[in-house]
């Protein structure tokens, strides 16, 4: 049961990640790759914990969590070199 | 008791597996920009927390202890995605805003990231060629 479940997560997650990758490449403005890369990097955590899940284990919680703090920093700081230009001022 | 939790961690496995795919097919499928912003920082999160709701479930009625690092992480992604909207909702009115392709606002008042005067009411006229930013 939990295992056929697992196998349509990683399915259902593994679509979505081509998806954004398909939108990162065809993209029309800067604005929808960015906010295409903040939702792969999403996505990769809902994988990293489908695998914690599936492996039984607990060591990639850690690996989570630097993911969801990198991700949320790139891209506040994609977004203000899209409004400003540079980065720090 | 473990035949419910079995069921209910594959009930929110489902869950989140469709809301993601709801998430990523929204970001290609909507034709604004801005209502693009909608489904990849709502279903992509609520996806995302059906899964570490499963994580929760499972680690604590089938593996047998209970692990908090999910609380963290949801907590963490459902404080920052709201963050990240905001932001790149804002850097992309900022970049479109003497064109026209921005969204009404259903009001008479303009986006709130805009001055008054920074929207241009209607094109300049033939002086155009000298307002260009000058090296």
């Amino acid at each position: 049961m939990i295992e056929t479940a697992l196998t349509f997560a990683f399915g259902c997650f593994g679509l979505a990640m081509l998806m954004n990758l398909w939108k990162i490449i065809t993209a029309e403005g800067v604005g929808d790759r960015v906010l295409a890369l903040d939702t792969m990097v999403i996505n990769s955590i809902a994988i990293l914990v489908l695998m914690g899940i599936s492996e039984g284990t607990e060591i990639f919680f850690e690996a989570t969590m630097i993911i969801a703090m990198l991700g949320f920093v790139s891209t506040v700081a994609y977004a203000r070199f899209m409004l400003r230009g540079n980065i720090i001022e | 008791m473990a035949q419910i939790a079995d069921y209910l961690t594959a009930v929110f496995l489902v869950i989140g597996g469709f809301f993601g795919v709801v998430g990523s097919f929204g970001l290609i499928k909507l034709g604004d920009s801005m209502s693009r912003l909608h489904a990849p920082t709502k279903a992509t999160t609520l996806g995302v927390g059906g899964v570490l709701i499963t994580s929760l479930l499972h680690s604590y009625a089938i593996e047998g202890y209970l692990s908090v690092h999910e609380l963290m992480i949801t907590l963490f992604l459902f404080l920052t995605a709201p963050i990240t909207a905001l932001f790149i909702a804002k850097a992309h009115i900022h970049r479109h805003r003497e064109d026209y392709d921005l969204p009404e606002t259903g009001d008479d008042t303009c986006w709130a990231v805009l001055e008054k005067e920074e929207v241009v009411a209607e094109p300049l006229s033939d002086s155009l060629e000298d307002m260009k930013p000058t090296e």
